[in-house]
Order: C-alpha cells, then sequence, then structure tokens
C-alpha cells in the first residue's frame, strides 16, 4: 500500500476549496454548499458558564440528540423528568466493555457462526468478512449506546483514523476499536500515546517501515498535522508555525522501530530498528531534544506534545465542531475554545470533564446551538432506526441480526459515511474541509438515498432483507409508536402529530408545514374523525382493515415527516 | 398498416395513426381502435402502450352527500321526509334529465353537462361498505373487496404492469417523465405501486410554485436555517423530474380566464397545474387532485340562508367552479380531448338528515366523469328511497366502483380485458362511460348523431321500440346496454349502412325494468340515449 497517497491529501485542507473540489466526483458535492463560511448569522454572546435554564424535553431532547443516535421518547422524557446534572452523570458513566463480535455470516466457512474472530489466525480468504462481522457489530453497539461512549469512540475513530479495509486485518481493527472505546471518555494523552504504537496504526500509517537510516515520516506528520497540534499557518520555508518539516522528521526518527507481530496480534520494539541519535525539535517546540530512549522514547515525544497549548486547542475545535457547529468565530475561539482548550490542558487531557463542560453550558443550550448539525449518514441511518424502534430478531438468530446491522452499515455507505473506512487519514471531510464542513453529506446521491432508506421502513412491508433463504423486514411500527404515546395523545391528531414531531425534529415547524402533515394523517376530514378511527381500531385491535385503516394514515404522516429537510438536522 | 417499431416516439404513433383513421387504412375495414379497447394496437406497439392520453382523479374526501349533489327528482316527497332540514327546494334543482337533476351551486356543472362534457354515474359503491373513512378510502383506492386488505392502488397496479422495473432506470429517455402526479401531502395511495409508490407527490399548489422557481421557503437567519435552506435547496434540486416538469411547465401557460385568484378554490388551483403540464407535453398518464370538507356532519347547509347555501354548497361550487375552468382552459390549450376524469369519494351518506343539519355516513354515491371524451349521459336510475327512511337506511349500489375504473382503463389506456381482471382480482361489468371512438383521440373530434331517438320512452316491457337516427353512410353499431354497463343487445352489429334516415326495431323481450342506454356508432360520429323499461 502507498502511503504517500495518504500524505496528499490531507494537503487538500490548505488548497483553495475550488481546486480541491475538482479533484472530485462532482456528485459528491452540492453546488448549493458553502462557498464561503456563513457569515452574519445571529450570534449569541453565551459562554462556558452553566446552563441553569430551564429543563425539559426541549433541553434534554437536545442533548441526547447530539449525544446519541437517534434518542427515543422514553429516553428524551426520562431525561426532561431529571436533572440536567444527572442526566450528564448517565451520559458520562463510561459503559463496560461489549462482548466481541462473532461471525455473523453463513459465507464465512472458517469462523463458525456465532464464534468470535478475535483472536483467531489471521486468514485471508475471511479477513474482509470478519471486517464486515466488525462494522455490524459496531452499528450494533450505536444502536444499544444509552452514554458517549459510543459517540466518543467515532468521535476517536474520525480523529485516530485507521482503515478497516487497508490494513486489512481484522484482529487489528478489533483491538484498536477497542483501544477507542475503552479510553472514549478517557484521557487523550494517553490514548495517543497507545494509538502510535497501536498495530492498525502502524500499519496504516506505515509505522512498521520506519526505521534507523529509513525513516518513514507518515505517522510522525500525520500525528502533528492531524492528531495533536494541527497545522498553522506556512509562515517561512517548511514552517507551519505549530510545527516544521524538520519536526516531521525528528519525530519520525523517536517513532523508529516499531513492528508489529500478526501472529500475536500485537506490536514489539525492536531496538535495532531504532535510531538512536538526539532529535532536535524547532522553535516551536522550544527547541527541545529528545534523547535515545528506546521502548519509552515515543511517551517523550507524545509529552512534549501535549505540553503544546496548541494540542489542547485543536482538539477543543474539533469536539465543538463534533458536537455544536462548524463555524468557530472570533468570539467563539475567546468565549469556547480557549476556555475549553485551557481546562483540557490543566486537567492533564482528560477530555470527560472538558466536554462536560462544553454539553453543560449556556452556549451549547443556546437557542442558536440548536438545530444546526446536518446529521451524519451513520447518525441518520442507525437514528432512525433506533428513534422509531424499529425491531431486530433475537440474539439467538446472529445471522439475522448481523445481516440487518450489515445492511445499515451498507445504507450508511452508499450514503457516503463507511464505518470503519473514512475517505482518509484526516477523517470524514463534514468535519474539516472548509467551507462546506456538514453539508458534504447532503448532495444529489445521498439525499435521495436518505429518503430511499426512510420511505423503505416506513412502507407497508418494510425493508425486506433475505438472509439465508429466510426474509427479515426492517420496518417501522407505525401504530406500535402511536399506542406508545399517552392515550389521549394518540386519539388527538394535533397531539399526535406535535409528540411526532418533537421526537423527529429538533426546530418548531410553521404552520403551514403542520397543516402540511396534518393533510397526511388525515386527509380533508375534521379531527375528530381521526378520534374515531383510532377508537375503532382499539376497540377491534386484530381487525386486519381496521388496523390497516389507521396504519397507512401514521404511515403517510411519518413519511412525510421524515422527508421533512428538518429531519437531516441535529 | 405499417409496422410498428416499440421504440417509436410516441408523437410518431400519434401522427401514424391520425393518418391512417384519416385515411384508408382500415383494419377490418374499421378504422384502428377506433372501437374501444384494441389488442391490434396494443400488440402493433408491444410493452408499455404509447398514450397521450391523460386520467385526472379527482378524490372528493370526506364522504360526499350523493342525494343533495345528484338530486331524484321523481322521489321528491320520500326525499323530504327523510330530509326536511338539509333537502334543495325542488324548484332550486337543475335538470340534467327528467328525473334527474343537480345542485343548484354546479350550475357551471349543469351547463357543462348540456354540452355533453359530463356524464354521471348513479350510486357507485361496492358489496358490503364499509362505513369508516380510512378503510372506505383504502378500498376506493386499492380497489379491492370490502373483506380484503390490498396495499397496493388499482392505478399504482396499472402503472407497474405497464413499467415493471420502475423505478430502476427511470427517468429514462423513452420515459422521461413521471409515470403519476399526485398533488397534495403525500403521493396517493392510487398509485402505490407492488413495491414502490409510481407516483411523485407536488406537496401543494405554493410548492409547486417554488419548484418551477427554485425556491424554498425562508428560513431563519440562524446557523440552523442557514443549513435548513440549504437542505431545502437540496430537496428540490433532487426531485428526479424537477427538470421535466419545469420544462413542461415552461411550455405552457393556462388560457382560461374562469380560474379563480389562487388560494381560493384549491381544487381549481390543482387542475390548473395538471392543464398546464399537461399542455406543457409532461408524458405523465395519471394525476390524482383532492378537495377535502366533505364530512358534513354537522352544518351542511346554511342555518339561516336556506339549504341551498352553506359548506356543501360551497363545497360543490368549487367542484364545478374548479371543472368548469378546467375544461375551458383545456379547450382553449387543445387538448381537451386527451384529457378525462372522474370523481370519486370514499361512501355517501345517509338518506336520512341528522338534527344537526348534517348527515352521516352513508354508501353509495354519484360519480362526476369530465372531459369531452366522456359519455355525456347519466348512468343508472335514481336511487330508489323508503317512503320513511330510517336512521340506517341507506342507498343501494348500482355500479360497482371497479366497473368504473375498469371500463376506463380498457377504453383510456387500451388495458386488455386479462390484465384488467388480473389487476382487480376478477372482472367487473364493462359501462361505457367514455364515449366509443374515444381511443385515439388523433382522429376528428367525434361528432353527435343526427336525429337520434328511442320511442316510445319509457319503452313498454317486453315490447319493442323503435330507433331512429341519420346515417352518413359506413359501418354501423347499435347497441343496448343495462344499467350495469352490460350489452343486452345490438341490432346492428358493424354493418354499413346507407346514407339517410334509419329506422331500426329494438326486441325488448325478456328486459327488466330499469334505465338502459342506447349507443350508436357511426364513424367519428357517436351518440346515446337513455331508454327506461316500464
Amino acid at each position: 500500500m502507498n502511503r504517500r497517497a495518504f500524505l496528499q491529501r490531507p494537503a487538500a485542507v490548505l488548497v483553495p476549496p475550488a481546486a480541491a473540489l475538482a479533484q472530485k466526483p462532482v456528485e459528491t458535492l452540492s453546488p448549493h454548499a458553502n462557498r464561503v463560511l456563513p457569515a452574519g448569522l445571529a450570534t449569541t454572546s453565551t459562554t462556558l458558564a452553566p446552563y441553569t435554564g430551564p429543563w425539559g424535553y426541549e433541553q434534554a431532547a437536545h442533548l441526547l440528540r447530539r449525544s446519541l443516535v437517534g434518542p427515543t421518547r422514553a429516553e428524551v422524557l426520562a431525561a426532561a423528568g431529571s436533572s440536567l446534572a444527572a442526566v450528564l452523570d448517565g451520559l458520562f458513566t463510561a459503559a463496560p466493555a461489549p462482548a466481541p463480535p462473532v461471525n455473523g455470516f453463513s459465507t464465512n466457512t472458517i469462523d463458525a457462526v456465532g464464534q468470535t474472530w478475535v483472536t483467531a489466525p489471521f486468514n485471508n480468504t475471511v479477513e474482509g468478512s470478519r471486517n464486515r462481522s466488525l462494522r455490524a457489530w459496531w452499528a450494533d453497539l450505536l444502536l444499544q449506546s444509552t452514554t458517549l461512549t459510543e459517540q466518543m469512540t467515532l468521535f476517536w475513530h474520525n480523529h485516530f483514523v485507521v482503515s478497516f479495509d487497508q490494513v486489512f486485518d481484522s484482529r487489528y481493527a478489533y483491538r484498536y476499536l477497542s483501544l477507542l472505546r475503552q479510553q472514549a471518555l478517557g484521557n487523550v494523552r494517553q490514548l495517543a500515546k497507545d494509538v502510535t504504537i497501536e498495530p492498525a496504526i502502524l500499519d496504516y500509517l506505515s509505522g512498521t517501515k520506519n526505521r534507523v537510516g529509513a525513516p518513514n515520516e507518515n505517522y510522525g506528520r500525520e500525528l502533528l498535522e492531524l492528531f495533536t497540534l494541527g497545522k498553522g499557518a506556512l509562515i517561512g520555508p517548511g514552517n507551519y508555525t505549530t510545527y516544521t518539516e524538520d519536526d516531521v522528521q525528528a519525530a519520525a526518527r523517536v517513532l523508529t522501530g516499531w513492528q508489529n507481530l500478526q501472529a500475536g496480534i500485537s506490536s514489539s520494539f525492536a531496538a535495532n530498528r531504532h535510531d538512536p541519535g538526539t532529535k532536535q525539535f524547532s522553535a516551536a517546540f522550544g527547541n527541545r531534544t529528545i534523547a535515545n530512549q528506546g521502548a519509552t522514547e515515543y511517551l517523550a515525544l507524545l509529552d512534549m506534545i501535549f505540553d503544546r497549548p496548541e494540542t489542547a486547542q485543536f482538539l477543543a475545535r474539533k469536539l465543538y465542531r463534533w458536537f455544536v457547529y462548524y463555524v468557530i468565530d472570533a468570539q467563539t475561539e475567546q468565549d469556547i475554545i480557549q476556555p475549553l482548550a485551557a481546562q483540557l490542558q490543566q486537567n492533564g487531557y482528560d477530555i470527560a470533564p472538558v466536554l462536560r463542560t462544553l454539553l453543560g453550558s449556556e452556549h451549547f443550550f443556546d437557542v442558536l446551538s440548536q438545530g444546526c448539525v446536518i446529521k451524519s449518514p451513520v447518525s441518520f441511518t442507525l437514528g432512525v432506526v433506533r428513534q422509531l424502534q424499529v425491531v431486530f430478531p433475537p440474539a439467538t438468530n446472529v445471522v439475522a441480526q448481523y445481516g440487518l446491522w450489515d445492511y445499515l452499515v451498507s445504507n450508511a455507505t452508499l450514503q457516503q459515511q463507511r464505518l470503519g473506512d473514512p475517505p482518509n487519514v484526516a477523517g470524514w471531510p463534514a468535519y474539516w474541509q472548509t467551507p462546506q464542513y456538514y453539508e458534504i453529506w447532503i448532495n444529489a446521491v445521498t439525499l435521495p438515498r436518505r429518503n430511499q432508506l426512510t420511505d423503505g421502513l416506513i412502507s407497508a412491508r418494510g425493508i425486506v432483507r433475505n438472509i439465508d433463504g429466510t426474509k427479515y423486514a426492517l420496518k417501522i411500527d407505525a401504530i406500535g409508536l402511536a399506542q406508545a404515546l399517552p392515550s389521549v395523545a394518540a386519539a388527538d391528531p394535533n397531539l399526535l402529530i406535535a409528540e411526532l414531531v418533537k421526537l423527529l425534529l429538533p426546530l418548531l415547524l410553521t404552520d403551514n408545514q403542520t397543516a402540511f402533515l396534518k393533510n397526511a394523517l388525515l386527509p380533508g376530514l375534521p379531527d375528530f374523525e381521526w378520534t374515531n378511527e383510532w377508537n375503532q381500531f382499539l376497540a377491534t385491535p386484530t381487525k386486519t382493515a381496521v388496523r390497516m385503516a389507521v396504519e397507512t394514515k401514521l404511515q403517510a404522516l411519518l413519511r412525510s415527516l421524515m422527508g421533512l429537510a428538518e429531519h437531516h438536522l441535529s | 398498416m405499417q409496422a410498428i417499431s416499440s421504440l417509436m416516439k410516441r408523437r410518431d404513433f400519434i401522427q401514424t395513426t391520425a393518418a391512417a383513421t384519416a385515411g384508408t387504412t382500415l383494419l377490418s375495414g374499421f378504422p384502428l381502435g377506433a372501437y374501444g379497447f384494441s389488442p391490434e394496437l396494443l400488440a402493433l406497439t408491444g410493452g408499455a402502450t404509447p398514450t397521450d392520453k391523460v386520467l385526472v382523479i379527482v378524490q372528493l374526501q370526506g364522504g360526499n352527500d350523493g342525494l343533495n349533489t345528484i338530486i331524484p327528482l321523481d322521489q321528491y316527497s320520500a326525499l323530504m321526509t327523510a330530509r326536511a332540514n338539509i333537502a334543495l327546494p325542488e324548484s332550486s334543482v337543475l335538470k340534467l334529465t327528467a328525473a334527474t337533476g343537480i345542485h343548484p351551486a354546479m350550475a357551471a356543472v349543469h351547463s357543462l353537462f348540456q354540452n355533453s362534457k359530463i356524464g354521471v354515474v348513479q350510486s357507485a359503491s361496492y358489496p358490503q361498505p364499509n362505513f369508516s373513512h380510512f378503510r372506505a378510502t383504502d378500498i376506493w383506492t386499492s380497489g379491492s373487496d370490502s373483506n380484503v386488505t390490498w396495499n397496493t392502488g388499482w392505478a399504482g397496479r396499472y402503472l407497474d404492469s405497464e413499467y415493471a422495473d420502475y423505478p430502476t432506470g427511470y427517468p429514462s429517455a423513452q420515459f422521461p417523465d413521471p409515470l403519476a402526479i399526485s398533488i397534495g401531502s403525500v403521493v396517493s395511495n392510487c398509485v402505490q405501486g407492488p413495491s414502490v409508490n409510481m407516483g411523485m407527490a407536488i406537496a401543494s399548489t405554493s410548492s409547486f410554485y417554488q419548484l418551477l422557481s427554485g425556491g424554498t421557503d425562508t428560513a431563519p437567519n440562524t446557523p440552523a436555517g442557514h443549513e435548513l435552506s440549504f437542505i431545502r435547496q437540496m430537496v428540490s434540486q433532487t426531485q428526479v423530474y424537477t427538470k421535466t416538469i419545469q420544462a413542461a411547465a415552461g411550455r405552457a401557460a393556462n388560457l382560461s380566464p374562469l380560474y379563480p385568484v389562487a388560494g381560493q378554490n384549491s381544487l381549481a388551483d390543482q387542475l390548473k397545474i395538471v392543464a398546464q403540464l399537461v399542455a406543457g407535453g409532461l408524458q405523465t398518464r395519471i394525476y390524482v387532485c383532492n378537495l377535502g370538507g366533505f364530512d358534513t356532519h354537522v352544518n351542511q347547509v346554511s342555518t339561516t340562508g336556506g339549504t341551498t347555501t352553506g359548506n356543501h354548497a360551497t363545497l360543490l361550487g368549487k367542484l364545478a367552479g374548479a371543472i368548469d375552468a378546467f375544461q375551458d382552459d383545456l379547450r382553449r390549450l387543445n387538448i381537451q380531448d386527451r384529457v378525462v376524469g372522474f370523481t370519486f369519494s370514499e361512501f355517501g351518506r345517509r338518506i336520512r338528515s341528522n338534527s344537526g343539519l348534517g348527515t352521516d355516513h352513508g354508501t353509495a354515491a354519484p360519480m362526476f366523469m369530465f372531459g369531452s371524451q366522456v359519455n355525456p349521459i347519466v348512468h343508472g336510475t335514481n336511487p330508489s328511497l323508503p317512503a320513511n327512511a330510517g336512521v340506517n337506511d341507506n342507498l343501494a349500489m348500482q355500479f360497482d366502483f371497479r366497473s368504473i375504473y375498469t371500463s376506463v382503463l380498457q377504453d383510456w389506456f387500451q388495458v386488455p380485458p386479462a390484465t384488467l381482471a388480473q389487476l382487480f382480482g376478477r372482472s367487473f361489468p364493462y359501462v361505457p362511460v367514455l364515449r366509443l371512438g374515444a381511443v385515439v383521440t388523433a382522429a376528428a373530434t367525434v361528432q353527435p348523431v343526427g336525429n337520434f331517438a328511442v320511442f316510445p320512452n319509457p319503452a313498454p316491457r317486453d315490447g319493442q321500440a323503435i330507433v331512429t337516427f341519420d346515417s352518413e353512410g359506413g359501418p354501423t353499431y347499435l347497441r343496448l346496454l343495462d344499467g350495469l354497463g352490460r350489452e343486452v343487445r345490438r341490432p346492428v352489429d358493424g354493418r354499413s349502412l346507407a346514407h339517410g334516415p334509419q329506422r331500426i326495431a329494438l326486441d325488448l323481450s325478456g328486459l327488466a325494468p330499469g334505465a338502459y342506454h342506447c349507443l350508436v356508432q357511426q364513424g367519428a360520429r357517436q351518440d346515446s340515449r337513455v331508454v327506461v323499461m316500464e
């Protein structure tokens, strides 16, 4: 694998947008996406001061939308009935390590169905299938998660990027993902240290080819440019303000000597491949040097990098763009980014307290911070399934479960986000490509696919998958959703619509939009006819014709609701 | 007849057929396709049937009160007994025929009827009618039996049979346009196909004009509003048919001055769009429009202004005004022979009114057929009312609505009877709701038959009637159909008649009492008369 290819792509960050975009296929970017960063939008002066305003459905829903994929009505209600502090306590409770993935595909004839492969010998013929199993399993973890663990695992995947396909060793991929999950709400300096010698990263970013006399700069460069300090303005030949080309070379020399042991599914340090010389860093690092420390030398490099405030600032901006919005103006930089970065550095890079400051702040709950994130494909796809409580086969039916999770992964892939495979080492462009950012997710290819997904889920048959000769449907139970509402709300068309709107959309609708939805539920009829029809169904729930009568109307309502532009926002 | 390639362009096909009809090329001595469904035509063209025919379906949502729409003038005392508080004064009713009248709010439709652009189907329903709006609507849109649930729409099944792979590969060079268009919040269930909906929805008339202008609703100047505006632009851009719809709309403008100001009559606003798109050359076959508010449990008539005014009168006025403007527009746009439409409502209302100046859910109700190519008669007889209708009395069905659907599909879109039987589970009696010869519209406009009369009328049971009409020479058909549209007599079976007045005996022996239709067709001329059997 030629890793040089990856070196060129992150450089596109600095290329003027038009030139950078000209290299992409047309359909990956909408002509309506930002040509410059939006300016002149309503702004706020809210800060990181703890939020003490009203606590109710709106605030709880906002917090959970950004923290989970697709919070259910029950979850939002429970949170609204609790307090911000208690809800944050819950979200920041790290989830226990999940049981490992198993083979869920009958096409993999090496690993028994239902049996894990995470410590099995490498096998070229089934590594693809194992990666598929890993992605499917990961999708389920995202669906099940009730804490920030999975959201932050995905965040770190987008930060410390690998490609499962390119690494092509599923055991490495599983190890890597387990590491991210384990440190998801932990210490980012420690995570960066662990990641540096993680087999998947060593493979993906050429660490295994980095040896004395033949240094490979790949990881050293990405570590500085994309994982920690970030690239500043070019202020001299090879000088990016925050680091220099010489620093990249020095870092690469520090990192020489690491190799992967495929049999042991681990990495190891080979002293004879390590560059024992003293490494000199530039003025950006205070002209510090790192002398030979063998297998622990990389720790000195990471500590030196994390001593720099730019690293904390870079991470604070990345958190902000993931959880709040992509525009960081001077005021946001001053009132939000700098204080967050200071807190991160002062507490030794523990991520949870910093994220808690952000998610518990006045700024986060500011109405201007709500509804402005365009859902990623993973968040959209898994979110609709989770939020509308699509039922999966029981755990005893492994192939059906994995088959359906795999379908969801494929669907998000069609929408241009593949779990385990960001397009390059910079992560998904929606979180770095200026000035489009999130708007990259929505284009002429992806938007129809999003609509096809929701239309399929709400159709009479649902999305039917044939798995080993048996058909399984991913289907939204529209009647079940209505029945789960308070009986008064289910029987009243206005209350019913209001409940579903506030569940699915982060924004209020206009009267016209509400009338549009009502016409989908109750075309041309007075309100009481819904009550009549619904009560008839409740009286004879097993009569197919009566059930279908209300079901088709609820499906029409939900289809219209999920087709609104607002449904793509979080 | 020259061979017609299946790849031939639709326009070429129409022109070829027109030439054939006007010229000398005849099939079995009869113009190709000029006589109902033509399997020859389908076989010649293969696959998706080339047609420029358009069907407009108007759904009157809520259950239209048929007895205050089409009024049985011969049963006024029973009508007054059952619904004195809402019945129309007899003197106010406009006469369609001697025995059948129409609500005065529908004066425009009355005059269209006189101009042969309206047909009325009496008492359409289905066996074991259902009183639930949703269920009854599902039955009417799916075409299922009352005790069967189908989750596909009748028009959707038809379109699916024509375009089996849809939406894969669509739009294509051959079929660049939406197969069906619904105007309203959701794509009508009428056009729900087995796997996907065969239609696209134009959410509202205002969204249609936004689609044309490329504009979207305004959003606030906030981060969320910024992203919302962006997504809305994309939503509008990625409607796959946006460009062809914009192009069609750009090629034609509405010409009728009869359309009310936008926003006053939602059905008129919708039909106006249909006229523009058809005139602009959009090849969409089926349009579904709707008018809501017919669920008139209370205050169907005005509490103060008399029974000819009030909510129901307003709705019927909108219906009539919309159809009138639409027909006027189609005529001015020179496309009137390509478009037919019909109305349906999920049910009619109870014979007996309630004390709230309204009516509750009922059963059978009339359907309107509209367009220059409809058979402009009243199909069937007046419903018969009990002398003292009780609260649970309902009207009997005369026509199964599926007879109307299948007859329209057969005559208008040339769907073979065997296919119709598949689409609807079985065959339904044919009803001549369209003019004979309507199938090839490129032929000269259909002309009435001169001096066409049947006498005596009413005719004596088991006796004989005489049919007279002026022949202009050529192959001729003379047929008698019963109230369900079944052909019961065919005294002239395509033989050539000489030029001049004709006088043909019609044997009525063995026929039951009721309304019949006598139809004459000769070349491009065709006409019908209602014959009542005593």
